[in-house]
């Protein structure tokens, strides 16, 4: 069973998923998303042990394909859309940290 | 409104011609779309352009597809090479897919003239195109009232009469709820039968595309053009497309239909009174009716409203303001992700976002994710243990007719229960159309909703066709 | 090295190889290295909103060759998604396999007669590569970044072992011998100079009878050379930690070549939670046994059983000709080898051959074939062709191919007929009378000078056996 949802659990996931909140939508999404979430305790509180979780509705396997190189996309058409661009590259703001 | 099958049959024989159809839908657009806000982008010059050339292949005598000079429009969230594609989103605003989804090519090469696309709930979450950056689309049926949602913009084109067919995505009802709402034939196809290859993801494991039209008969062609097998989508069930034409007639004579009680417990009176009248009409062409039980319909908005932000949450993290779309800059490139997102998304995506997020998150995992997955497994196991005993399944498409603009965003589990009778069906794969039947309260169209196992469409099709000639 | 007495190191190695594939792990874009920026992109591989990954079937056959040669499980398997923010990940999430791999266990025998346990060897894609602009051409400090999508979703696969290794030697070791049966199974070409191979090491210190202590994981080590000397920092450094009175805290540190040393990685101050979850535009993985045998069979001999069959054919396997064999089996000319053993050449001559003229050109290699690998060595032993020449003449067939013999000849290299090599033989005799008589009263050592007289006065076309047995006929 889910516990209730903490302005700072909010504050955490906001974070994770690289979204700012005002102080006032902080408290908005919380009561809303603890809303939901009771709601969703209905499920969470059932007993399913054994069940096994589905991720998928049919159950396909190995789906692959062959090894063959095909087109890929011109590098103008994909460097138009970006916001900023240099030297054939993407360009970004400096990167704090490294990959994980 | 004129027949797609009609408009294709006369374009083919010369009787009328695709410029000719396609400057009527132009028309049609121009005269209401300020009004209703249905196409959020239109493109005049590019749809007469295909216009002319199904023309020519006319002239040549070139077979010019089954769809010839059918104008139908698209869901913004189905990418159109070098056409604006932004699933009503300000983050996407502005982009211009350099590719074209599967079902793009594939009504194109059928003949159809895409005019452009139109105006959805942002990313497809909300159930009243009210969630849009780009405003909220009215009902042309009643421009105080939604047309639904997500997929509402297309509803209304085809309400309209704008285009005789459109295409839309339905990972929780986004077709046949707003289809209901409109007084449409909306389809959800069975999971896999419709690729997925550029449609932009909501639910990865829920969404599909499927079509919106007058008629049963004009759905159904339209789902055969964009049915069948896609190498780019691993989901793709691999089958041929089928013919659906050919059984259309079939009726529902010795079939076995099940009303189900948690399709329609919650609904308003006049939509309950419409399913009853509906089940005479199936009883009447000789199908036997029983009432059954699907207890895990009730589990399914939960087990919904955490599978479905949870894979939206991923799904959508690639708007970082990196490669595409909109950017708001800043010091360093997390503080410009986060600016960004801040900016271009929504309130129901940011909300989306955080429920998916959270349910997947270190010690939520179990408690929610984890068990919506238990959940979906014990309804797909619900559905097809009922589909041994019956050939297909009754109930409400959506609890009321076309609500007003504002009823329920404030509240967003108000606005979530609006897909308590179409989830389930995503949640188990299957296949289900919605069919307008009779009338209610403000002279406004109820959808009834036909389900069938996965790949019954021919013979939901044929029901509908019952439903269709007695409404 | 190893620790001072008392102390051991702990040592498990994380190794990703990218695979040698033609085609990317979810997308039919050409997987090659060193193409201009962004060229080597479509939907999928940017993160197109609305793309969809379709999974490559080499790269199924490749990771499960690699799970054949480390006598892994091949199982059902799953792909997850690992959902972290960074810009050279297009989707901003990373397909990998998380709970159910398709390679399960396994272990490696090094040649010093350590087992290595294999834990799993996974299959993930690889990300984009960021340049950083700025003072140092380092990520910290950069003023902005490029970012260029070429290896985004380049097929990977994540060797994991046991922490089963003491020293940082056999941790190299373990990465070499690796590499070559990495190299061996097709599945990857081992350039660690390419980033085609990349290390990440977990390393821990401890008293032997003592339980094992706190793991540091040092990443991205590009080189033999800096796995070694990574290692031995970062144990060293541990050590001194423990000895001062600190505490081993666990974290992922980042190796500094230049510095020779390791340092801790600024990372966000939040825990990751990566949010795994299965991937839901991907199906199972369930490879059949009909596949799997198909894959097996296509295995050929892992380096081990190459070494060992090489080393049969040596009367008496010298450290030097060991090592031979080692080079011999890392660049994989045994075949070369083999062929000339065959034709009944002297396996230490082919091996010497191999390993030093075939390896000082091994890029080119594949100019010279089997047959004039042979012809050549044959020439050498029969003595038809010097020692000196015969390198000359496999230089040349390396550089462009063609015919030993034409080479020998086009060179003036053929035979010295046995009259011109008598010749030679008087006229070094006559103008050396003293070390004659000393070498006719036994003295053999002066065979060497008159060999280097003979050599002098041919211009090295002599042979140097054909020379003895003439100054033996003389005697």
């Amino acid at each position: 069973m889910g516990e209730a949802l903490r302005r700072e659990d909010v504050a955490k996931v906001a974070q994770l998923a690289r979204l700012r909140l005002s102080e006032e939508e902080l408290d908005t999404f919380t009561s809303q998303l603890a809303q939901i979430l009771e709601h969703a305790n209905d499920i969470a509180a059932l007993q399913l042990g054994d069940v096994p979780a589905t991720a998928h509705p049919f159950n396909l396997i190995n789906v692959v394909r062959e090894d063959v190189v095909g087109e890929c996309l011109d590098r103008d058409e994909v460097l138009s859309m970006a916001p900023d661009v240099q030297d054939g590259r993407f360009a970004v703001p400096r990167i704090i940290g490294e990959a994980p | 409104m004129r027949r797609a099958t009609d408009v294709a049959a006369d374009v083919r024989s010369g009787q009328s011609s695709a410029i000719a159809e396609t400057t009527q839908a132009l028309e049609a657009i121009g005269a209401r779309n300020e009004e209703l806000n249905v196409f959020i982008h239109l493109d005049e010059d590019d749809a007469l352009a295909q216009a002319r050339a199904i023309d020519e292949h006319v002239a040549r005598r070139e077979d010019p597809g089954v769809l010839a000079g059918v104008p139908l429009a698209l869901k913004d969230n189905l990418c159109r090479r070098g056409e604006l594609t932004t699933a009503g989103s300000r983050i996407l605003s502005g982009w211009r897919p350099p590719y074209s989804a599967t079902v793009v090519e594939r009504v194109l090469a059928a003949g159809a003239i895409c005019m452009g696309k139109t105006n959805m709930d942002e990313f497809a979450m909300g159930s009243s195109t009210e969630t849009s950056y780009y405003g909220p689309t009215r009902n042309p049926l009643d421009p105080s009232r939604v047309p639904g949602g997500s997929s509402g913009g297309s509803s209304a084109a085809v309400a309209a009469q704008m285009t005789p067919l459109a295409l839309g995505s339905d990972t929780g009802g986004s077709i046949r709820q707003p289809a209901a709402l409109c007084g449409l034939i909306g389809v959800k196809p069975t999971y896999g039968l419709v690729s997925r290859y550029g449609l932009i993801a909501f639910s990865s494991s829920l969404d599909q595309i499927g079509p919106f039209a007058t008629n049963v008969a004009d759905a159904a062609l339209l789902l055969e053009v964009i049915a069948g097998y896609d190498p780019r989508d691993s989901t793709s069930l691999a089958i041929d497309a089928p013919s659906y034409a050919e059984h259309l007639e079939e009726g529902v004579a010795g079939l076995r239909v099940g009303l189900v009680r948690e399709l329609v417990e919650g609904a308003d009176e006049e939509v309950e009174a419409a399913v009853a009248r509906a089940r005479g009409v199936l009883e009447g062409a000789g199908a036997s009716v029983v009432e059954i039980s699907i207890p895990e319909c009730r589990l399914g908005l939960s087990a919904y409203y955490l599978i479905a932000p949870a894979e939206a949450s991923s799904n959508l993290a690639r708007f970082d303001g990196v490669r595409y779309g909109l950017r708001v800059d800043a010091e360093d490139v997390s503080a410009m992700n986060e600016a960004t997102r801040t900016l271009g998304f929504g309130a129901e995506v940011k909300r989306r976002i955080m429920l998916g997020t959270y349910a997947l998150s270190a010690g939520y995992y179990d408690a929610y994710y984890g068990q919506a997955l238990k959940v979906r497994t014990q309804m797909i196991a619900a559905f097809r243990s009922a589909y041994e005993k019956v050939d297909l399944l009754l109930g409400a498409t959506a609890p009321s007719v076309a609500f007003r603009f504002g009823e329920k965003t404030s509240n967003p589990l108000a606005m979530y229960l609006s897909d308590v009778f179409t989830i389930p069906t995503n949640l188990s794969g299957d296949a289900a159309i919605s069919v307008p039947f009779g009338r209610g309260e403000g002279d406004l169209p109820i959808g009834v909703q036909l389900l069938g196992p996965g790949l019954s469409e021919a013979r939901l099709f044929a029901a509908a066709r019952v439903l269709e000639e007695a409404s | 090295m190893s620790l001072r007495e008392g102390w051991e190191m702990v040592i498990g190695l994380e190794v990703h190889t990218e695979l040698k594939t033609r085609t990317k792990m979810f997308c039919s874009c050409e997987n090659v290295f060193g193409a201009e920026p962004n060229t080597k992109v479509c939907p999928v591989c940017l993160g197109l909103p609305g793309s969809l990954p379709v999974l490559n079937a080499r790269a199924v056959e490749l990771a499960m060759a690699i799970g054949t040669a480390l006598h892994s499980r091949i199982s059902p398997s799953t792909f997850h998604r690992k959902n972290y923010f960074y810009p050279d990940m297009p989707k901003d999430f990373q397909i990998s396999q998380y709970d159910l791999p398709i390679n399960v266990g396994g272990y490696l025998d090094l040649p010093d007669g350590t087992q290595v346990r294999i834990e799993r060897a996974h299959l993930e894609e690889d990300t984009g590569k960021s340049t950083h602009l700025g003072s140092t051409g380092r990520i910290h400090g950069a003023e902005r970044s490029l970012v260029d999508y070429n290896r985004s979703g380049v097929p990977l696969v994540e060797i994991v072992s046991g922490p089963d290794m003491r020293t940082s030697a056999q941790a190299r070791l373990y990465a070499s011998e690796l590499r070559g049966i990495l190299i061996a199974t097709g599945a990857s070409d081992g350039r660690m100079e390419e980033g085609s191979m990349r290390i990440d090491a977990n390393v821990s210190v401890h008293r032997p009878d003592e339980p094992f202590g706190t793991r540091c994981e040092i990443k991205n080590l590009n080189s033999l050379r800096s796995l070694t000397r990574a290692i031995d920092f970062e144990a060293e450094r541990q050590l001194a930690l423990i000895e001062e009175g600190g505490v081993v805290r666990q974290e992922t540190r980042h190796w500094d070549e230049n510095l020779g040393a390791t340092s801790t990685m600024r990372s966000k101050e939040e825990a990751e939670d990566y949010r795994y979850f299965r991937e839901p535009d991907l199906v199972d993985l369930a490879p059949d046994a009909a596949w799997q045998e198909r894959v097996r069979d296509a295995l050929g001999p892992m380096p081990a059983q190459r070494r060992s069959a090489l080393l049969g054919h040596v009367v008496e396997a010298t450290t030097a000709q060991r090592d031979f064999v080692d080079v011999v089996v890392d660049l994989g000319f045994d075949d070369y080898v083999m062929a000339a053993v065959e034709a009944g050449a002297d396996a230490g001559l082919a091996l010497a051959r191999a390993a030093n003229e075939l390896a000082a050109n091994a890029e080119s290699v594949a100019n010279l074939s089997r047959d004039a690998f042979v012809s050549a060595l044959q020439m050498e032993q029969a003595g038809e062709i010097s020692p000196t020449q015969a390198k000359q003449v496999l230089s040349e067939l390396l550089a462009h191919g063609g015919d030993p013999r034409e080479i020998a000849a086009a060179h003036g290299f053929e035979q010295l007929s046995s009259d011109s090599l008598g010749d030679a033989v008087a006229a070094v005799i006559e103008a050396s009378p003293e070390e004659w008589s000393r070498y006719k009263d036994g003295d053999d050592k002066l065979a060497q000078y008159f060999i280097g007289q003979v050599m002098k006065l041919t211009k090295g076309q002599a042979n140097g056996k054909a020379v003895v047995a003439e100054l033996q006929d003389r005697r």
